[in-house]
C-alpha cells in the first residue's frame, strides 16, 4: 500500500485542530518546560559544577589531599597558598574538599540507583502480580519501613563493620522499600486503566504488556521519586561517615572530615564548618533540581 | 444495515460455512465475589445468558446500567474467566481441548471500548497504539506501523497528521476512530463495540456510526453492539437482545422488537423514552423504583418485583427464553408467553 | 470502631515480628563467627559453653531465633561486651535521656513549625510564604549534625554562652532540668534535634491549612459574616489532625534517629550508646538498642494511627 493513501470517499475529518500544529513528544515538552525555569537551571548548573569538580579533582585541586605536614596543621585561610587553610594533619583543606566530593557523591548516588533498579522491579512485579505475591512483597517492605531510616542505615552498616561498600549497601536497603512502594502504587494505578485491557484483548502476554504499556507510565513517578532521594542519600551517607561507618581514613570525605575537624573546634572553628557547608550546598541543590524536574514532568495529560 | 441479513460474502477465514452462526453462547455465567460482605454473597453479573450471532449481522445488546452487558462483552473475549456455560466460535468450542484456544479466539474477535480518558496509552503516539496489535501477532515494527497507518486512513484520519500525536491531543471522535483502527488492525472477523459511541456528541456519533457501517461492509465483519441508547441500537442493529439483571429478557429482529415488544420490561424501556410529540406527553414513568441489587436478585423471574403483570408463578419459577437458536425468531422470557406456565395471561 | 482498633493492632504484630527477625539477623551480618561477636575476647570456656547452650548456636537458625526471642521477651538482651553489664539496664538508662531530649524537641518543633506553616498557609504566594517554604526546604536539606556543630561554634566557642557537650556538670546521674546549670546543656541539642521536624511540620501545616482554606465550608463561614479571626480558628481546628499525626510520627522518628545529634553533643542517650557500641564492636548492645528503638517506632506509629482514627472519623471507614 502506498504511503500517501487517500481518504475514502465520504469520510470527513471532524478535527478542529489547525493542520499546521507541530507534534511534540512528551519528553521534549518536559525539556521545553525546564528550559523556561531559571531557578532549576541555575541549581542544576551548580550540581553539574560539583559533579565535574569531583570527577576532575586531580586537575583542579591545588595540592595532594593526602600529603600531611606536621608544621602546617590547622593553619587559617590563605596561609602560604592554601586558600582554605589546612586540617588537623596539615593537609590542604580545599583539595580535600574537592576530592571529598567523590566519595560523598558516590555514596549518595549509587544507593539510589541500586534502590531504583531493585525496588522499582519489585514494585512493578508486586503491582502486576496476584494478591498473594503482592502481599508477600509489600508486607516484607513494611517491616523495613518500620525502622527510622537513620537507625536502619546505622544498624546494617554498623553490624557489617563499616566501610564504603557496606555503607552503600545499607543505604540501598534503606531506600528499596520506599521505591518499591512508589513503583507498586504507580503500577497498580496503571493496571486498572482501559488501554491495558485493550492490550490484553489483542492477545499480548503479561511481559509484553508490562514492557510496552506499563513501564512507560511507571518510569515517570519512579524517576521523580529517585531524584528526590538523592539529596536524602547524600545527607545519610555523610552522616554514616561522620559516625565512622562510611569511608575509612585517610580517604577524604565530607562527613568524615566533619568528624575529625570537630576535635579542633576551639582552635579553628571555621575550618570545621566547611565540610558541612559542602554537604548542605550539594544536598539542597539536588533537592531543588528534583523539585524542578517534578514540576516539569508532572503534567496532567 | 438490514440488507446484510441476506447471504453475506464468506470471510477469508470462514470455517463453518454461511449457515453456521459465528458465535453461539450457551448459559454464560459470571459471578463476582463481594468483598467485605458475607462470604457467600456474589454479584451475579451474568447469570445464564444464551444467544446466537450470525455471520455478517449486527446484534445489538441493550439494557440498563448494571444489567451485565459489559461483563458479557468481556466474557466473550475471555478478559474475565467464565464461571459457567460455553462459547462456540464458528463451530468450535472455545477453551475446550479439541476446540479453539483463547489466544486464537482473540485473533478473530476484537473490542472497541468506550472513549474514556484511559482507553489509549497516554504515553504512546496513537499510531504505536494501533500498531501494537499487529506487532504482538508477529509483525516486525516497521511493518506493524505501516499497517497501523493504513488503518488510520481507513478510519478517516490522515496518518501523517494524526499518527505521531498523543491521545490528549485528539478530540473524542478522533480518539474513537483510533480505537476502531486499533481493533481492526489485526483483521478480526468479529468486533464487539462496548458503548463505543456513548461518550460522543450527537453529530460525531453519527459520523462514527456511518464509519462503522462502511467498515463492516469493507471488511466483512460481524458486530456485537452494546449500548444503553435505544435509538442508536435500533438504527444500527439487525437483531436486538434485551438484558435485565444478568439475564436475557427478549431477543429478536430489530424492527420487531421496537414495534412489537413482547416482554413487559422491553415495553417499559421503550415507553420510557421521552416523547417527541408535545401533544402526546408521557406523564408517568412506566417503571418505578430502582432495579434490585444484583447481589441478591429476586427469585424466579428477575423482573417480577417491578412488573405490573406479576403473579405467584413469576416469583416461583424462572421463565424460559424459547427458540433463541433460530435466526428469525422473536422470543421473550416471560410466563405470559409460554403455554402452560401457570400464568393467567399465558396461552393455553 | 473497636474492630478497626483491633485490626490495626493485629497488623502491627507481624511487623513487630519482622522487625525482631531483622534485628536477630544483624548478628549474622557481622563478619566472623556469631559466637565471637556476642562474647568478649577473654571469655572463659564455660561462658562460651553457657552462651552456646542458651542461644542454641549450634542448632538450626529458626531454633536460634526462637531461643533468642524467648530471651528478649523476658528482658534478657545479653551482656554488653565493653561494660559487662546487662544490655537492658544500659539501654533503658540511655533511653530516658533520649526521651528527655525528644520531649522538649517535639513540642518546640510543633510550636515553631505550626506557627510558620499556618502563617504561610494563610497567605499563600506572598513573601512570608516563600520565606517559610524556603526555610522548610533548608530544614530538610541541612545535615542536622552540622547545624549542631555550627551552633556549638557560635554559642560555645565564640560567645561562650552555652556548654558544648555533655549532660550537666555532674553527668547524667544527677541531672535535673529545673536547675539552669543543668538545663543549659539541653538548649543546643534540643534546638538542633528540632530542626528537621520544624521543616517537616511547617511544610505539612502549610499544605493542610491552604487545603482547608480552599474548601467550600470556609467560604460559607465567611458569607455568614464570621470575622476573619474566627474563620482562622475554624481552619486551624480542621487542619490540626494531619499535623498532629505528623508530629506523633516525628516523635518516634526522633527517638530512633537521634544518634547523630547525640554524638555531636555527647549526650548520653540511646543514640550515643549506639555509636559507642559501633566503635567498640559491642554487638549485643547494638542489637538490643536497635530492637528497642525500632519497637518504640512501631508502637508510636500504631498509637498515632489509632489516635487519628479517633479524631478523624473519615479514616475509620477506609
Amino acid at each position: 500500500m502506498s504511503q500517501t493513501a487517500t481518504l475514502p470517499a465520504g469520510a470527513r475529518i471532524d478535527d478542529d485542530l489547525p493542520p499546521a500544529l507541530r507534534v511534540r513528544g512528551y519528553w521534549s515538552s518536559v525539556g521545553v518546560r525546564l528550559r523556561h525555569d531559571p531557578a532549576t537551571l541555575c541549581f542544576g548548573a551548580i550540581v553539574l559544577l560539583i559533579v565535574l569538580a569531583a570527577i576532575f579533582a586531580p586537575l583542579i585541586a591545588p595540592f595532594d589531599p593526602y600529603k600531611e605536614s606536621v608544621v602546617l596543621r590547622l593553619k587559617p585561610f590563605g596561609y602560604r597558598g592554601h586558600p582554605l587553610g589546612t586540617d588537623e594533619l596539615g593537609r590542604d583543606l580545599l583539595s580535600r574538599l574537592i576530592y571529598g566530593g567523590r566519595s560523598s557523591l558516590l555514596m549518595g548516588l549509587v544507593p539510589v540507583c541500586i534502590a531504583t533498579a531493585l525496588g522499582g522491579t519489585l514494585g512493578v512485579i508486586g503491582g502486576f502480580a496476584g494478591r498473594t505475591v503482592n502481599a508477600a512483597i509489600m508486607r516484607t517492605m513494611d517491616v523495613f519501613y518500620a525502622f527510622p531510616s537513620v537507625l536502619l542505615a546505622v544498624a546494617i552498616s554498623g553490624a557489617m563493620g563499616g566501610g564504603m561498600a557496606n555503607g552503600m549497601a545499607a543505604l540501598a536497603l534503606v531506600f528499596i522499600p520506599a521505591m518499591c512502594r512508589v513503583a507498586e502504587t504507580a503500577t497498580a494505578q496503571v493496571r486498572s486503566l482501559d488501554f491495558i485491557e485493550a492490550a490484553r484483548a489483542t492477545g499480548a502476554g503479561t511481559f509484553t504488556i508490562v514492557r510496552y504499556h506499563v513501564l512507560g507510565n511507571v518510569l515517570g513517578p519512579v524517576f521523580i521519586y529517585a531524584s528526590s532521594l538523592v539529596s536524602v542519600s547524600i545527607l545519610l551517607a555523610s552522616g554514616l561517615s561522620f559516625l565512622g561507618l562510611g569511608v575509612k581514613p585517610p580517604t577524604p570525605d565530607w562527613g568524615l572530615m566533619l568528624s575529625t575537624l570537630r576535635q579542633s573546634i576551639y582552635v579553628a572553628p571555621l575550618s570545621c564548618a566547611l565540610p558541612g557547608a559542602a554537604i548542605f550546598v550539594t544536598s539542597i541543590c539536588f533537592n531543588l533540581v528534583s523539585d524542578g524536574i517534578r514540576s516539569a514532568m508532572d503534567v496532567r495529560l | 444495515m438490514s440488507t446484510t441479513l441476506t447471504a453475506p460474502r464468506p470471510h477469508a477465514e470462514d470455517v463453518g460455512g454461511p449457515a453456521q452462526p459465528l458465535l453461539i453462547a450457551r448459559d454464560l455465567a459470571k459471578h463476582f465475589r463481594v468483598r467485605g460482605g458475607s462470604k457467600t454473597a456474589r454479584v451475579r453479573a451474568v447469570d445464564g445468558v444464551s444467544f446466537t450471532l450470525f455471520k455478517g449481522e449486527t446484534l445489538g445488546i441493550v439494557g440498563e446500567s448494571g444489567c451485565g452487558k459489559s461483563t458479557l462483552a468481556r466474557l466473550v473475549l475471555h478478559l474475565v474467566e467464565r464461571d459457567g456455560g460455553e462459547l462456540i466460535f464458528d463451530g468450535e468450542p472455545v477453551g475446550a481441548p479439541r476446540g479453539i484456544t483463547i489466544a486464537a479466539l482473540r485473533r478473530h474477535v476484537q473490542m472497541v471500548f468506550q472513549d474514556s480518558y484511559s482507553s489509549l496509552n497516554p504515553r504512546m503516539p496513537v499510531q504505536d497504539s494501533v500498531a501494537f496489535g499487529p506487532f504482538v501477532h508477529g509483525r516486525k515494527k516497521p511493518d506493524a506501523r505501516r499497517v497501523a497507518r493504513d488503518m488510520l486512513v481507513k478510519v478517516g484520519l490522515n496518518p501523517d497528521l494524526f499518527g505521531p500525536r498523543y491521545p490528549h491531543e485528539l478530540s473524542g471522535g478522533q480518539k474513537q476512530r483510533v480505537n476502531i483502527a486499533r481493533a481492526l488492525a489485526i483483521e478480526p472477523r468479529m468486533v464487539i463495540l462496548d458503548e463505543a459511541v456513548s461518550a460522543l456528541d450527537k453529530s460525531v456519533e453519527a459520523q462514527v456510526l456511518n464509519l462503522l457501517r462502511s467498515l463492516k461492509q469493507q471488511f466483512n465483519l460481524t458486530y456485537l453492539f452494546i449500548s444503553h441508547d435505544l435509538n442508536v441500537v435500533r438504527y444500527v442493529s439487525d437483531r436486538v437482545l434485551v438484558m435485565y439483571l444478568g439475564r436475557v429478557v427478549e431477543l429478536g429482529p430489530s424492527e420487531d422488537i421496537f414495534t412489537n415488544p413482547l416482554h413487559p420490561y422491553t415495553r417499559a424501556l421503550l415507553g420510557s423514552r421521552p416523547s417527541m410529540d408535545p401533544t402526546n406527553r408521557i406523564e408517568e414513568p412506566p417503571i418505578t423504583g430502582d432495579p434490585p441489587s444484583p447481589i441478591d436478585p429476586p427469585g424466579g423471574c428477575r423482573f417480577h418485583t417491578r412488573c405490573p403483570f406479576a403473579e405467584a408463578v413469576c416469583e416461583a419459577k424462572s421463565p424460559e427464553l424459547g427458540a433463541w437458536l433460530e435466526r428469525g425468531s422473536h422470543v421473550a422470557a416471560c410466563h405470559m408467553l409460554n403455554a402452560g406456565s401457570g400464568h393467567s395471561a399465558a396461552p393455553a | 470502631m473497636l474492630g478497626y482498633i483491633g485490626r490495626r493492632i493485629l497488623f502491627a504484630i507481624p511487623i513487630a515480628f519482622g522487625v525482631s527477625v531483622v534485628c536477630f539477623s544483624l548478628v549474622y551480618l557481622a563478619p566472623g563467627d556469631p559466637l565471637q561477636t556476642i562474647l568478649p575476647s577473654d571469655a572463659t570456656a564455660e561462658m562460651v559453653a553457657q552462651i552456646k547452650q542458651a542461644y542454641g548456636l549450634d542448632r538450626p537458625l529458626p531454633v536460634q531465633f526462637l531461643l533468642w526471642l524467648g530471651h528478649v521477651l523476658t528482658g534478657d538482651f545479653g551482656m554488653s561486651i565493653s561494660t559487662r553489664r546487662p544490655v537492658i539496664l544500659e539501654v533503658t538508662g540511655a533511653l530516658s535521656n533520649t526521651f528527655m531530649l525528644t520531649s522538649f524537641a517535639v513540642p518546640l518543633a510543633f510550636i515553631v513549625g505550626y506557627t510558620m506553616g499556618a502563617i504561610a498557609g494563610c497567605f499563600p504566594g506572598r513573601a512570608i510564604d516563600r520565606v517559610v517554604t524556603g526555610a522548610s526546604v533548608v530544614g530538610v536539606s541541612l545535615p542536622n549534625y552540622w547545624l549542631g556543630i555550627v551552633l556549638v561554634i557560635v554559642f560555645a566557642v565564640e560567645l561562650m554562652a552555652l556548654p558544648a557537650t555533655g549532660m550537666g556538670p555532674k553527668g547524667s546521674a544527677e541531672f535535673s532540668f529545673f536547675r539552669w546549670s543543668d538545663a543549659q546543656y539541653l538548649v543546643l541539642p534540643v534546638v538542633t534535634l528540632s530542626m528537621i521536624p520544624v521543616g517537616i511540620i511547617s511544610r505539612t501545616t502549610r499544605a493542610a491549612v491552604s487545603e482547608v482554606l480552599n474548601q467550600d465550608f470556609v467560604t460559607t463561614l465567611r458569607a455568614k459574616g464570621l470575622g476573619e479571626f474566627a474563620v482562622i480558628r475554624h481552619v486551624l481546628k480542621n487542619s490540626a489532625p494531619q499535623v498532629l499525626a505528623v508530629m506523633g510520627l516525628q516523635f518516634g522518628y526522633l527517638m530512633g534517629g537521634s544518634i547523630l545529634v547525640e554524638t555531636v553533643f555527647t549526650w548520653p542517650g540511646s543514640g550515643f550508646m549506639l555509636s559507642k557500641a559501633i566503635i567498640n564492636r559491642d554487638i549485643p548492645v547494638l542489637q538490643g538498642t536497635i530492637l528497642f528503638l525500632a519497637m518504640i517506632f512501631v508502637a508510636t506509629n500504631l498509637v498515632v494511627d489509632l489516635l487519628q482514627s479517633v479524631i478523624d472519623p473519615r479514616i475509620r471507614r477506609s
